[in-house]
């Protein structure tokens, strides 16, 4: 036999020193979800914040001694020390937006991700840091005949350890059980007269505690770099979701399961790597739509107001002025702008519509998507294929973006709106790194990561002032169109579904059907988006489908108030500009960024779109 | 030849360092500073572009200090981030342009940035200097009359490090690269060139991490199972990092004959500290072993001035400086066709050495150095180093012609 | 003729009896309840019938056609309204709204992207919700109601597709005493007066006992005792597992007050 029996032994168990890391990350996101319900991309910030913070104190505890106990002294001073950060976190800002819908809290984790990233190149320097080996585990382990490091053996153990050392907590001491009583049913605590935001700090420096664990026990294997928190978290939130959101069981499981999944992946199928997590978990997803161990949300329905766009009204007269004022402006860019600033407002409508299209899903129908950049991206491909490879002028293939977004999203979205929640939206973001993966390694046809350029609009189309006329009529024409159908039925279906289920099918509305059309709807809007994108900027590549941009999309709703009709195109104005005010100002840019992400949370927790409302109901209602 | 004389006076002013730097400035240059645009991703690649950086101002200060250029004039980087991806590149490429009224861009690093903004150039009609995206596409098939490239490209230093196994009997040979453009073409360039090198050499085994992502235990394992003579790897940074500790550990590097792409460069050289392999034959920036007076007063002013040894960042950052400023010379002329035409076959002596911008494929003949790795108190370095002048490693121009014309 | 059949319907959740063969039939016009103590299946054998959960096995059949494991949309567009334990409304909308809703689905035009929801069925939904004692809160956002007017608004919408079945998960749970007793005279006003069969769960023995025709009881999926409210009362398993001398008393209590 050619595959030795020592070797598959060897590689499964590189698989379990995969799935242990990965598993003590992953619990610390699932318990604070569990608790919290805050989806915290921060988490893995604070891996990254663990292995760096390990890599500053280990070194300095081992020239006092190189012994096996300092090294793991230091690991758990590092990992203690995250989990005092994670009790900042939580003071600071989280205990202050509780009360606000759950895709703030998460854009806020998303704001404190940026200023991380910038904040650890400033105190750690851009270069990678490489940890000490941890002594007395530096050597390799004869397995057979073949050489295991040892210290990966440790790590091997240390995952069902930490699984242990969770289910004691949970089990025999009260801080733990009160923290099953919260994942199962968070009223409940209330009721029980437990303090509450005590519960929560506990919850946060435990869960940023493990996700430094995690980071400071990677340090003899890879090094600190600013890169790692992103590439964690992606793999976290898959483990989590596997697993069943709030179940630590079902997190080992699947830590287990994808770590097998890598060691042996790479040996059949060398290059996708990149995706294989993300098919597993659109394969359970669609399969246990609650991951292997979750539990069904309560079925009961809700009895809260639901977050999104509520009664729509009607422009009143001075909004109808300040509507055709902005177009006016946007209108008369040509006129008085250069040509940097045609391109910057070309860019704003552009995003306007997909972030308007986001919020048809998100805002209206309740239905959160993670990766609506897939359309917007799939959408510039299909143009960007159509003039480069078939030689194809602008105008047709301009009318194919909304078709390949609206195609795709009808694809996906027919498993995509089977789910609920927040596994609706993991599953919506598997199927965008699916998308992504397949543009990134189709070399041949799609130019890989280097994309295709040569996207340029016909020649009529080609100067700036030409180009932005067709995106500003192409943009309001869709977003008309598309709060045109919000207020018609099927946009009131399609919030009748979002504010309950049960009762729009009771009065005969499919709505399974009704939210999968809305969502072939978006993605057809985000599409054209994409395809106006590719021709502005000349050229296409996977980053248009990425996370990022899908993250963007998110911001901009948020910021113009996903509860406002209008607001996503506000949003769309306000993120770019303050993107356009710090990119040119310092390097530092993104630590700006989230600032200002948190602030706008921590000022306009309705975003601004909701400011203006409140504002205008103060006012009206003051009136006689 | 002026081009000379320039240089001269750069490195007397380097060699003064600072004080003269600032004394000089205002003294030197007069008339309205020629600023350019130098869009780059400091932010998400740092460890190499923020080197770079500093090189690029020290070397403007010098320039600036000793007269300027165009007969007078200051020389001024307008820097900015590149956000590193596409979108944002050309949209910044286009402020620099409007708002910042900069004679022409350089920069970028991610070779889908460096494409795309080459291609908004070409639609522009400016030039673009593309100093470190290193594919091959950028020179190739979507080469394009605006767009130049300094650093020496994916398949040179390929060529490079095959030409130093010429000779070597390992015949099985694994392939180790991250999962994105530069390691693909690294991987298909050396597919394409060791039967020349090792006749009868074949690869018997791939593994394409994806980038930042290295699973080094699973990614060592598939390797070593394959029982391969040598390894040609192309990773770099932490991933670089970690394959090697696990493959240290696990013994993969034993008996086994490697070529490393970029390796041998500070960037990724000083990381590995002790744990840097020994003889594996590395492109790379060996600081301690340079020649020439100019290269070394070069290294120690930047040391001087910014407490900190340079990169290989830091010298394609002094070395594009040299270059912009023997083109403004020449050309003395703002009208980007002419810095165009200017560009075509431009030799320029740099610190390290002659620098051709070969006309047909715009591509520059800076080279890189070659050599083994090796240990010295604790740190990684190179011996046996040689410098290996890219013009000896470009594509050959009949291939350049089929390319380009495509 | 018979409005509902319902024929041996029989669930299982994982080993545990939720039903076993539970048969039982409703004339057009009559009201018939379900009562028994919590976990009796009176929600599960509801649901079977609402199309909420698809039996085991067994039939439902609805003025003849067979509607077993049809999807709860299916079965409303033949004629079946309903409300839920915990009322189930729109609750971004304003109770005028949600009927307008109601009336856009039944008329099968929920797919419509072109006309504006808020200017159709404005007067159809006032009529229902003039019928239901709500018209002067038509313009109220329904987050604003107090929840036995939210029950009352849920009535509305289950009526507004003219059912020729309604079916009811304790209507009055949740609500003041007072109110209870004005929403099941409202209710059995209307099903007498439309000739709409109505199937109900209740806790409260008041509601049951004022206005059944006749009572299914149920106990671990099974129905024990069937028959008028005179005849269910006088049944001594009932009274033993069920309805206790306490019981008894209260529902004789009930009957005396809705007939005096």
């Amino acid at each position: 036999m050619s595959v030795e029996f020592s070797f598959l032994l060897v590689q499964a168990l590189s698989g379990l020193a995969s799935a242990s890391s990965l598993f003590i990350i992953a619990s610390g996101l699932t318990l604070v979800f569990g608790v919290t319900r805050i989806v915290n991309f921060a988490h893995g910030s604070f891996y990254m914040l663990g292995a760096y913070v390990a890599v500053t104190i280990v070194p300095w505890l081992l020239q006092i001694e190189r012994s096996p106990t300092l090294f793991f002294a230091g690991v758990l001073i590092s990992a203690c020390v995250v989990g005092v950060l994670g009790v900042l976190m939580e003071i600071l800002l989280l205990r202050r937006i509780y009360k606000v819908p759950e895709l703030f809290q998460l854009l806020a984790t998303f704001g404190v991700v940026l200023m991380v990233q910038d904040a650890v190149l400033k105190i750690w320097g851009p270069l990678d840091i490489p940890g000490p080996r941890a002594p007395g585990l530096r050597h390799g382990v004869m397995i057979l005949d073949q050489r295991f490091p040892a210290y990966e053996l440790f790590l091997i153990a240390a995952g069902p350890v930490v699984l242990g050392l969770l289910w004691l907590l949970m089990h025999k001491t009260r801080f733990g059980i009160l923290l099953r009583a919260a994942t199962r049913d968070r009223d409940m605590v209330g009721a029980l007269g437990v303090n509450q935001a005590l519960l929560f700090t506990g919850t946060l420096f435990l869960g940023a505690f493990l996700a430094g664990l995690g980071g400071a026990l990677q340090i003899p294997r890879v090094s600190a770099s600013a890169q790692m928190d992103l590439s964690i978290i992606t793999e976290a939130f898959v483990v989590t979701v596997i697993g069943g959101m709030g179940s630590i069981g079902g997190a080992f499981l699947a830590a287990l399961l994808i770590g097998q999944l890598q060691a042996f992946g790479v040996l059949i199928f060398p290059k996708i790597t990149l995706v294989l997590v993300f098919l597993l978990m659109a394969l359970v997803l669609v399969v246990k739509p609650w991951g292997l161990l979750g539990r069904p949300e309560s079925a009961a329905g809700h009895t809260a107001l639901p977050e999104g766009i509520m009664q729509p009204r009607g422009f009143a007269v001075a909004e109808k002025l300040l509507l055709l004022l902005a177009v006016l402006a946007a209108a008369s860019v040509p006129i008085f702008g250069d040509t940097y600033t045609i391109k910057v407002a070309t860019e704003v409508l552009i995003f306007a519509l997909a972030a308007f299209s986001l919020n048809f899903l998100v805002g209206n129908g309740g239905i959160v998507s993670f990766g609506h950049a897939a359309y917007f991206g799939l959408g510039a491909y299909a143009s960007g294929l159509l003039v480069t490879k078939l030689g194809m002028p602008m105008e047709p293939a301009l009318i194919a973006a909304p078709l390949a977004g609206g195609f795709f999203a009808a694809l996906f979205g027919f498993f995509i709106v089977r789910l609920q929640g927040i596994y609706l939206a993991m599953l919506t973001l598997a199927f965008a790194q699916i998308a992504y993966a397949v543009c990134f390694q189709w070399v041949e046809v799609t130019g890989g990561d280097n994309g295709i350029v040569g996207v340029w609009p016909s020649a009529w189309a080609a100067s700036r002032s030409a180009y932005h006329y067709i995106v500003l009529v192409a943009a309001m024409a869709g977003i008309l169109a598309l709060r045109h159908v919000i207020y018609a039925p099927f946009g009131a279906s399609l919030r009748a579904a979002r504010d309950s289920a049960q009762r729009a099918e009771a009065i005969g509305i499919d709505v399974r059907t009704h939210r999968w059309l809305g969502f072939t709807i978006a993605g057809a809007a985000a599409g054209l988006a994409g395809g106006l994108y590719a021709f502005s900027k000349g050229s296409i590549d996977p980053t248009l489908l990425g996370i990022p941009l899908s993250v963007d999309f998110l911001a901009m709703i948020l910021l113009g108030g996903m509860q406002t009709v209008m607001g996503p195109v506000l949003g769309a104005a306000a993120f770019h500009s303050i993107k356009d005010v710090f990119m040119p100002l310092t390097d530092h840019w993104r630590f700006l960024l989230g600032a200002s992400i948190i602030a706008l949370v921590l000022i306009f927790p309705r975003g601004l779109g909701g400011a203006y409302a409140a504002l205008r109901a103060r006012f009206s209602g003051g009136a006689p | 030849m002026d081009s000379i004389f320039f240089g001269r006076r750069a490195l007397l002013a380097g060699g003064a360092g600072l004080a003269a730097a600032a004394i000089g400035r205002g003294a030197a240059a007069q008339g309205a500073p020629i600023r350019i645009g130098e869009l780059n991703s400091y932010g998400r690649m740092a460890a190499f572009c923020i080197p770079y950086r500093n090189a690029m101002q020290m070397a403007a200060e010098q320039i600036n200090a000793a007269g300027g250029v165009m007969g007078g004039r200051r020389l001024e980087f307008v820097f900015r981030d590149d956000g590193s991806t596409p979108g944002d590149a050309v949209r910044v490429a286009e402020e620099l342009l409007t708002r910042e009224n900069v004679a022409f861009i350089a920069g970028t690093f991610l070779s889908n940035v460096g494409l795309a903004v080459s291609d908004f150039a070409n639609q522009r009609k400016r030039l673009f200097f593309a100093t470190e995206p290193l594919s091959d596409a950028l020179t190739m098939a979507q080469g394009n009359r605006y767009t130049w490239r300094l650093r020496p490209s994916t398949f040179m230093q390929t060529r490079m490090l095959v030409e130093a196994a010429r000779g070597k009997t390992q015949k099985r040979w694994a392939i180790v690269a991250p999962n994105y453009e530069y390691g693909q073409s690294a991987a298909a360039n050396f597919k394409r060139l060791i039967g020349g090198a090792i006749p009868g050499a074949e690869i018997i085994a791939e593994q394409y991490p994806a980038l930042g992502r290295v699973d080094a235990g699973a990614t060592v394992g598939a390797l070593a199972q394959a029982r391969p003579d040598a390894i040609f790897n192309a990773l770099f940074g932490p991933d670089l990092t970690a394959f090697v500790r696990e493959g240290n550990t696990r013994g993969l590097f034993e008996r086994r004959f490697v070529l490393s792409l970029l390796t041998g460069e500070p960037e990724y050289m000083i990381p590995l500290g002790d744990e840097s392999p020994e003889g594996w034959v590395v492109t790379g920036y060996p600081l301690d072993q340079v020649e020439g007076a100019e290269h070394r007063a070069f290294v120690e002013a930047y040391r001087a001035r910014f407490n900190d040894t340079p990169r290989k960042g830091s010298l394609l950052g002094y070395v594009t400086v040299q270059v912009l400023a023997n083109m403004l010379n020449r050309a003395n002329s703002l009208d980007n066709e002419v810095l165009v035409d200017t560009l075509r076959d431009l030799r320029s002596d740099t610190v390290v050495g002659n620098v051709t911008m070969r006309g047909i494929d715009q591509q520059g003949t800076m080279g890189t150095w070659v050599g083994e790795t090796t240990q010295r108190n604790g740190q990684g370095t190179m011996r046996n180093a040689r410098y290996a002048d890219g013009a000896d490693y470009m594509f050959p121009e009949e291939e350049v012609r089929a390319a380009r014309r495509a | 003729m018979t409005l509902l059949v319902v024929e041996n319907l029989n669930k299982n959740f994982g080993g545990v009896v939720a039903a076993r063969n539970v048969s039982f039939s409703l004339a057009a016009g009559e009201i018939l309840a379900m009562i028994g103590p919590n976990g009796a299946g009176k929600s599960t054998s509801f649901n079977m019938v609402g199309g909420q959960l698809r039996p085991d096995s067994g039939r439902v059949l609805l003025a003849g056609q067979d509607i077993t494991g049809l999807p709860p949309r299916a079965v409303c567009r033949l004629g079946v309204g309903r409300s839920f334990q915990v009322a189930q409304t729109f609750l971004s909308m304003s109770v005028q709204e949600n009927l307008q809703m109601a009336l856009i689905a039944h008329a099968g035009r929920t797919r419509d992207m072109l006309a504006r929801s808020s200017a159709l069925y404005r007067d159809e939904a006032l009529a229902l919700l003039d019928q239901v004692g709500m018209a002067k809160v038509a313009d109220r956002p329904m987050g604003a109601l107090a929840y036995g007017d939210v029950k009352r608004v849920e009535l509305a919408i289950a009526l507004s597709g003219a059912p020729r079945l309604l079916l009811m998960d304790e209507p009055t749970a949740g609500m003041a005493p007072a109110e209870r007793a004005a929403l099941m005279r409202l209710v059995a006003g209307i099903a007498r007066r439309s000739a709409i069969g109505v199937l109900f769960t209740e806790h409260d023995m008041d509601a049951v006992f004022a206005h059944a025709d006749r009572i299914l009881v149920l106990v671990r999926g099974e129905i024990i005792a069937a028959g008028t409210p005179e005849d269910v009362r006088a049944n001594p398993e009932v009274q033993r597992v069920y309805l206790g001398t306490s019981g008894l008393r209260a529902a004789l209590r009930a009957r005396a007050a809705a007939h005096g």
